[in-house]
């Protein structure tokens, strides 16, 4: 508090946060310098070679960072819906002017640099949700209006998104349903999610086979599944009635009903949507992700190289710019999306410990600053903040580990790239700059 | 709502959880994942030793290696590039790099493993290259070595190599996918003292084939140079015969009769051997093979002619030690019963051989085969009769394998009481059936190296060391050992003596290769005309010279030219002035030779 008063510009600022986003800045700018490393280009700052770029854009994100820790907090929140509309537009923009790489209009071109809109966008709709939340109260996201608004507010510039189309991207969106959560939304969302998962993979993997049926032939594997789910439905509705109570039971059968109709014929649409309606590449990832069968030799060149160069690490690591896997290459523009198997490897066990430590050190210490925060706007953006870092931890490692698709988005403050470095950076010092008002703000 | 903060914290904490231990699974409970890691990046290099030099006599390079380079493509490295560029460095067109790069990625082909782009490129065709391959990731070069021939003579004798084929791979596990091994004359013979040992580099290899020693190199086995091999050939001869040979059909088999050594070993028409070198081979072979000419097919150890009168010295011989003539035995030149040429009535042994009198030689036969050794039947009397005789002419190296160094030699046909057993039935034939064999024509079948062998076996006076073409294995070494091993042909020292006598009266005034004289040296020879109807005779001539100290000895063969004293018998004198004046005098005779063609006879 006498912090605050010495210095009014900025106040007490969460030290711990700096000091991890400082260390993820350091440590992931040394691991792009091992895995993108050229014997012929040895210089930090050389140009031609990403950790020279990243040098800069590294440069330009403290400039960032400082900036926005003299930026008064109100701004923040005064100029919400300003700034989700900026980045809206240029979500539209890219749409029209945009430069296609790998297939996605997801970029800017600015000479040989690139502007990702998608990632700034996640600020603004951090901002504007936060800001909704706090208008109609914390906590009480629960009429069916609120619902609607909050969908809105995701789903405009995810909508853009899927248009690019981006899949990675949108899918971090999903953090926002955390959040939601957070500020009221029914439970059941997450345990209708987690069932969704589990059918989503299930009809997958019986997908991909065929089974004999009785009396209808060779179908679909997935057909087995759902003859499955009805017996067993069956057996409850028979065998299962004799514990509940009677009152209970009426709603024990609409349950069960309407779960086995729901969870089959999810199961079905989403074996139809693998096999009919996805991109040949898209199902030869998930299929490469369940250890199913693929039809091209190297369809799985990535994800097995991954694999590999996190084995190789070992418990202590081959030693930084000693990787083999890394020093020659195998996991294409490892300093990307593939980051976290370059210090797997180098830094093994010990290292990949540490790193995931502090990611979860810093979605926690964010979800603690977030309950601290006196003003229901800052708090929203804390979890916005501490759920969108999860979700990238969460889709990225776990595709590098194989326990996810292979889906492109980066490592916060880890991959190389100038956009995620400098949205993740104002993401997270705009908390910083909130938090740092805690006492002298309430809104 | 504050409840739900908790929620979301076991989240979080159960996924690193589960993440965590799926990377201590990945990274310290799972061996597989390290073991395809190191299989990956830690390659063992095979080092490929330099293989033997070949040497002739005194010691001049016949073979050696020479690095050749394949320029290799990793299709997951490959940018964008400058195909213009490319193809004007490579001297490839558009359209063959489009289909190399597309076959490059073809199953069984994978992106990730490297393809040759062009191979075998000389020194000087990959030099321009060299520079410029920086420009395009995921090219690099490969060093290889191959089989080079300086001196361009003894195609066959040197013999060449090339990558191992799936069916020798199965027949000698040792050789790998891409390994070279000796497909024929020396080179296959001496394979294993030439090869080497192949070594073994442990490295880290990345992509670009950039590559770091694994442990210092303490781990590497070191490759062991192939034995270098002295061959017994001079190649001035072995050229110089090649050059009298040209524009004929036949072969010229020299060698030194003390120890067996093969001087020169000439078929013809022959070829440059490094026609069968790098990219070319394939077409070159096939050109080769398809030739009507046969150039592939060695002559002097693969042809089986009828002997024809040469094999008069053979007959002489075993007559003499079976006792069926003495030197001074006289037969009437009757040639109702055999034809005959020249003027003579009732020659003896020596006189018989120098006019080559195939009455004589019939009566010669008719006396070792029906030697009375069963009155009762005469059948029974010439199969034991032939059965001798056999036994003492297969002493001489007819009829079976001379144990040389050579692969693919033939035996040649002694016919046994056997075979013509089986041709005319068991008691069916006796020596007026057979008579034809006793001038070395009908069944008959020898080799050229045999006859030359022949010529050995006089000149040693009854023993011979079997043909070989290397005098050293090892710069210091020695033959192998059964090289130095004396074959005895049983036959009485002094019986030579008639016979070399006669040999020298044929190379003289009135004698049938009195062409073939030389001034300063003694040749003693016997040519022979081999019958070869429908088509022209082929011409023979076996010698050794010097008489007194004989250090060679000839079987020359010219086919489809005519007199055995008009063509082989000069050829083989040339290269007795040749390989013992180390100079031709006689250049009148040279020249008439060198301008004769009987290709197409």
């Amino acid at each position: 508090m006498s912090r605050s008063r010495n210095n009014s510009a900025v106040g007490p600022i969460d030290w711990p946060i700096i000091g991890v986003w400082i260390f993820f800045v350091i440590f992931g700018w040394m691991t792009i310098y091992s895995a993108a490393y050229d014997a012929a280009h040895p210089m930090p700052f050389d140009f031609a070679k990403e950790y020279g770029k990243q040098m800069m854009w590294i440069a330009i994100s403290i400039l960032l960072a400082i900036l926005t820790l003299y930026i008064e907090g109100d701004f923040f929140a005064k100029f919400a819906w300003v700034i989700y509309g900026f980045f809206l537009m240029l979500l539209v923009l890219v749409l029209i002017i945009g430069k296609e790489v790998n297939g996605a209009k997801a970029w800017f071109g600015v000479g040989s640099f690139g502007i990702q809109p998608s990632e700034f966008s996640k600020i603004g709709v951090g901002l504007v949700l936060a800001k909704y939340i706090a208008s109609i109260g914390g906590g009480q996201l629960k009429s069916m209006q609120s619902r609607m608004v909050t969908a809105a507010i995701i789903g405009m510039p995810a909508g853009l998104i899927l248009l690019q189309p981006d899949v990675g991207s949108l899918l971090t969106f999903v953090a926002f349903v955390f959040v939601m959560y957070r500020e009221g939304l029914s439970g059941n969302v997450l345990i209708v999610g987690f069932a969704a998962i589990l059918f989503g993979v299930l009809s997958i993997v019986t997908g991909a086979g065929t089974a004999d049926i009785p009396f209808w032939g060779e179908q679909s594997g997935v057909w087995m599944l759902i003859i499955v789910l009805v017996t067993l439905a069956l057996f409850v509705l028979v065998y299962a009635r004799n514990f509940i109570p009677p009152r209970n039971r009426r709603r024990m059968y609409l349950i069960v009903i309407i779960g086995t109709i729901a969870a089959s014929s999810f199961s079905y649409s989403v074996s139809y949507i693998v096999d009919n309606i996805l991109e040949k590449h898209h199902k030869e990832r998930i299929y490469v992700m369940l250890s199913l069968p693929v039809e091209r030799k190297d369809a799985d060149y990535n994800a097995e190289m991954a694999k590999i160069t996190v084995g190789m690490g070992g418990v202590m690591g081959k030693g930084w710019l000693d990787g083999p896997m890394t020093q020659n290459n195998y996991v294409p523009e490892q300093w990307t999306d593939f980051i976290f198997s370059a210090v797997a490897e180098e830094w093994g066990f010990l290292g990949s410990f540490i790193l995931i430590g502090a990611y979860v050190f810093l979605i926690i210490r964010l979800m603690f600053i977030a309950d601290r925060q006196r003003s229901v706007f800052s708090r929203v953006y804390g979890y916005c903040v501490a759920c969108i870092f999860f979700m990238h931890f969460l889709i990225n490692i776990g595709m590098v580990i194989g326990l996810a698709p292979i889906i492109g988005i980066p490592l916060p403050f880890f991959s190389y790239g100038g956009s995620s470095l400098m949205a993740f950076t104002l993401l997270l010092f705009i908390m910083v700059r909130l938090d740092s008002e805690r006492w002298s703000v309430l809104k | 709502m504050e409840g739900r903060r908790y929620t979301l914290i076991v989240i979080v904490m159960t996924i690193a959880v589960i993440y965590l231990l799926r990377i201590f699974g990945l990274q310290v409970v799972s061996q597989y994942w390290k073991d395809r890691g190191t299989a990956l990046t830690e390659k063992e290099v095979v080092v490929y030793p330099s293989r033997g030099v070949i040497y002739d006599r005194n010691l001049r390079v016949l073979v050696t290696s020479q690095t050749v380079y394949d320029l290799m493509v990793l299709p997951k490295d490959v940018l964008p590039f400058d195909t213009t560029t490319f193809c004007n460095i490579t001297s490839l067109t558009i359209e063959e790099l489009r289909s190399i790069l597309k076959k490059a990625v073809t199953y069984p082909n994978v992106r990730y493993k490297p393809s040759a782009v062009i191979k075998q490129m000389k020194p000087e065709e990959y030099a321009p290259i060299a520079g410029e391959l920086y420009r395009f990731k995921g090219f690099y070069a490969q060093a290889r070595t191959l089989r080079v021939y300086p001196e361009k003579a003894g195609a066959l004798l040197l013999g060449d190599v090339g990558e191992v084929t799936k069916s020798l791979m199965e027949k000698f596990p040792e050789y790998k996918k891409g390994d070279y091994i000796g497909l024929s004359g020396i080179e296959k013979s001496y394979e294993n003292e030439l090869r080497g040992q192949r070594g073994i580099k442990y490295v880290f290899r990345d992509n670009l084939g950039v590559e770091r020693q694994v442990a210092n190199g303490s781990l590497d086995v070191k490759a062991i140079e192939g034995t270098h091999v002295v061959s017994s050939i001079d190649i001035d001869l072995q050229k110089y015969g090649e050059k009298l040979m040209q524009n004929k059909r036949g072969c010229v088999v020299a060698i030194e009769p003390k120890t067996g050594e093969i001087l020169a070993l000439v078929s013809s028409p022959t070829f440059d051997p490094n026609l069968l070198l790098g990219r070319a081979r394939g077409t070159n072979f096939l050109a080769l093979s398809r030739d009507k000419q046969k150039p592939l097919f060695n002559r002097a150890t693969q042809a089986q002619y009828r002997p024809g009168s040469i094999f008069k010295i053979a007959q002489s011989l075993t007559a003499l030690q079976l006792g069926a003539i003495t030197k001074e035995t006289r037969i009437p030149c009757n040639r109702a019963l055999i034809g005959c040429h020249g003027s003579h009535s009732m020659d003896d042994l020596e006189m018989a051989i120098v006019h080559s009198c195939n009455p004589y030689f019939r009566g010669v036969m008719q006396r070792v085969v029906e030697g009375g050794r069963n009155p009762k039947n005469r059948f029974k009397d010439a199969q034991i009769g032939l059965g001798l005789w056999r036994t003492q002419i297969m002493k001489f190296g007819f009829g079976t394998n001379l144990s040389t160094d050579i692969p693919g030699v033939k035996k040649g046909l002694v016919p046994s009481p056997e075979y013509y057993d089986r041709a005319y039935g068991k008691e069916s034939w006796n020596f007026s059936t057979i008579y034809s064999i006793s001038i070395g024509e009908g069944e008959m079948l020898v080799t050229p190296i045999q006859m030359c062998n022949l010529a050995c076996v006089v000149a040693n006076r009854g023993y011979y060391y079997s043909p070989h073409t290397v005098k050293k294995v090892g710069l210091n070494g020695a033959p192998r050992p059964e090289f130095a091993q004396r074959n005895d042909v049983g036959i009485n020292p002094e019986y030579f003596d008639v016979v070399i006598s006669a040999m020298e009266k044929v190379v003289g005034p009135g004698g049938t290769a009195n062409g073939a004289k030389l001034q300063d040296i003694v040749i003693c020879g016997k040519t022979g005309t081999v019958q070869n109807e429908p088509r022209k005779d082929h011409s023979v001539f076996v010698c050794f010279a010097p008489k007194d100290d004989p250090k060679i000895a000839l079987a020359v063969y010219v086919e489809n030219c005519g007199f055995g004293g008009t063509w082989a018998a000069p050829i083989a004198s040339l290269m007795i002035e040749q390989y013992l004046n180390d100079a031709i005098k006689n250049v009148e005779r040279e020249k008439h030779i060198l301008e004769q063609n009987f290709l197409n006879q």
